[in-house]
């Protein structure tokens, strides 16, 4: 138990020093001498990586504060907090990742005066900016708790409704603009994965990653604090994952029915094994999974499929913004050592922000309950529905 | 009236005077070692590329509705009145969608340096206002590179085309291409053979591809939020409901017990 602690913090520190020299370098000596990047190539990693998975990985955000607060999906309650902290932090590191990857970080506030309605950038960025205000507001009632400030509480719990709303409408349109980033690039996309319907994929597909990552991020937390697994609710989880996954499937097949493509993914090619690879991680094999009883209700049938579905739409945002682009560029392209270890410093970072809120802030409102049964929690034994459903509200 | 330029590959000699002219007008270095890198790049806005005795000359195309301007979130880079596509250095944050969306792969990027801008012939729209022609018309010995009005340029390329249909390659660029570009291209072989891909290029100005999504948004603010609105609405108002119904029924149970007694 304690060197698995202490490996952790080694993996961590090595990670962060990595990071931390790449910074320096970034910043120091420009793009070119950090990155593979180049002029065939102006996006890379953290454009592919920290800002389309990174904010496709924190959709759980708007996914279960509109199901609880909007859709009035009682029994998801107790997983809100842990999903809003993770979303939060996940936008707070795509801005930090963002502030690598432009030519002029200093600038990134220029959107907000010169305005170009006409650019899928400009809405994405005012959305992300709107929508990180509204990810603090929902989240700072776990501040304002642990301080007890009762007063701005009371305006913010008086305002959470509208506030939720607001987040889903700005979280559906960025989460689909990030495709729509892609349809002005008709000729250059190969076409698995241009499609006029690259905003809806994207939208279904961040729901999906919501899902799974609330899935995945509940298995770890009650495996790394001991605590135990809310297991009606990831299964709850688990059946909403399977519609989710269902539909993308349906028109993703058809998408590529209609646009005369289906014939091409059997033809063995570069593109078409990063294709199958997509696919089978993202969508196939975790329904098959999802569609047996026994892997639907089990703990360790859920973590699989939901770790799977992430890997899996992880490598299709790749796939869009890197390996769907490679044929008509003509060549590779791969991260250099720097673009990866910021990268693993932003993921590290996530995993950081995630343990220091859980420790510090009452993130899991059951907490007091779990205190007495700590010992019962690391068998794995299941949370009543009553103490999840009571601690809300 | 926007100003154009005709590129006719068959007047051209390849004595890259328009890359001289060009390197000039825009304060970048040239030399033997430059002259003979046939790519644009951050410090070449122009090139002509050889294969044996025929020439294609390169450079920004001034598209008619160009993706770059479409793209930038600043509004950085603007298509003027007068033809050219222009880059205004103290907004762009370096995002670089403009290089990503270019169906040219024109805008370049300063890689080497810490604080870097995006590089692309402009057209010398300084010269054109002052009524010149650009640097590169102007240094060309030959006329394979003719600046003028774009509907009197079209209609002298298909004269051309007519006149001698053995010498070209049987298209104009530029009159059609993603909507149409200020820059017109003749060329003497296939297209293809000098990486400009006629076939995968769509007719339609690019920037229609995103704006046909992007233009629904002003609608979906106000419809979601009034769907989402209504389902708490409903969501909520049946626990409201559930609620007075039980209450009611307590009264009820209460005031009969109290009536018995």
């Amino acid at each position: 138990m304690k060197f698995k602690f202490t490996f952790w913090k080694l993996v961590f520190a090595v990670i962060m020093v990595l990071g931390g020299y790449a910074t320096v370098i970034r910043f120091t000596q420009g793009l070119g001498a950090s990155t593979n990047m180049n002029d065939q190539y102006p996006w890379g990693l953290w454009i592919g990586f920290d800002v389309l998975c990174g904010v496709m990985l924190a959709a759980g955000g708007f996914t279960l504060t509109g199901a609880v607060h909007i859709f009035n999906v009682k029994r998801l309650e107790p997983i809100v907090r842990p999903t809003v902290l993770t979303a939060f932090s996940g936008y707070l590191l795509v801005s930090t990742a963002l502030l690598y990857d432009l030519g002029r970080p200093y600038r990134i506030w220029h959107p907000l005066v010169m305005r170009n309605p006409h650019s899928v950038m400009f809405e994405v960025a005012m959305c992300v900016m709107l929508y990180t205000t509204v990810l603090s507001l929902e989240f700072s009632p776990i501040v304002l708790e642990r301080f007890h400030l009762h007063k701005p509480l009371k305006f913010i719990k008086a305002a959470l409704v509208p506030l939720v709303i607001l987040g889903c409408i700005l979280s559906t349109l960025h989460q689909s603009s990030l495709g729509t980033m892609y349809l002005i690039m008709p000729e250059k996309l190969h076409p698995f994965w241009y499609s006029p319907l690259l905003p809806v994929f994207f939208f279904i597909s961040a729901i999906a990653v919501g899902l799974a990552m609330t899935i995945y991020e509940s298995s770890l937390s009650s495996r790394i604090f001991g605590r135990q697994l809310e297991l009606p609710i990831i299964r709850e989880l688990g059946r909403i994952l399977l519609v989710v996954l269902s539909v993308y499937a349906i028109l993703r097949f058809e998408d590529l029915l209609h646009r005369g493509v289906l014939g091409r993914v059997l033809v063995p090619q570069y593109e078409t094994y990063f294709f199958w690879l997509e696919n089978l991680l993202a969508v196939i094999i975790p329904l098959i999974l999802l569609s047996i009883r026994k892997v639907r209700t089990s703990p360790a049938g859920l973590y699989l499929t939901a770790v799977m579905v992430v890997l899996g739409f992880i490598t299709n945002r790749l796939n869009v913004s890197i390996t769907g682009m490679e044929g008509w560029v003509g060549r590779h392209y791969m991260p250099s050592w720097m673009e990866f270890s910021v990268t693993a410093a932003m993921v590290a970072g996530g995993f950081a922000l995630f343990g220091l809120a859980v420790k510090h802030l009452p993130i899991f409102e059951d907490e007091h309950h779990n205190q007495q049964s700590q010992p019962a929690a690391q068998k794995g034994v299941i949370a009543s529905v009553e103490v999840a459903t009571n601690a809300g509200d | 009236m926007s100003k154009s330029l005709l590129y006719d590959a068959t007047l051209c000699i390849g004595c890259k005077q328009c890359e001289a002219g060009c390197a000039e007008q825009n304060h970048l270095p040239y030399n033997e070692r430059i002259a003979a890198e046939e790519v644009t790049s951050d410090h070449k806005f122009t090139t002509v590329m050889a294969k044996d005795d025929k020439y294609m000359r390169r450079l920004c195309m001034h598209c008619q509705d160009p993706a770059c301007a479409s793209v930038c979130p600043v509004g950085a880079l603007r298509k003027t009145e007068a033809g050219p596509v222009v880059y205004e250095e103290a907004r762009c944050m370096g995002c670089r969608y403009c290089m990503a969306a270019c169906p040219f792969s024109v805008p370049k990027y300063e890689w080497s340096k810490v604080l870097p801008k995006v590089q692309k012939c402009v057209m010398c729209p300084d010269r054109i206002a002052a009524g010149k022609q650009t640097a590169c018309a102007e240094a060309c010995p030959t006329g394979a590179t003719k600046f003028g009005e774009r509907d009197e340029l079209i209609r002298e390329a298909q004269e051309r085309l007519r006149a001698n249909p053995g010498n070209y390659a049987p298209h104009v660029f530029g009159i059609n291409e993603v909507g149409g570009t200020s820059v017109l291209l003749l060329s003497s072989l296939p297209f293809e053979q000098w990486g400009i891909r006629i076939a995968e290029l769509p007719k339609d100005p690019l920037p229609l591809y995103t704006y046909r999504v992007l233009s629904r948004i002003p609608d979906f603010v106000p419809l979601g939020g009034m769907v989402l609105g209504g389902v708490w609405w409903i969501t909520h108002r049946r626990d409201e409901v559930a609620e007075a119904e039980a209450r009611e029924r307590a009264e009820k149970e209460a005031r009969k017990n109290g009536g018995a007694r």
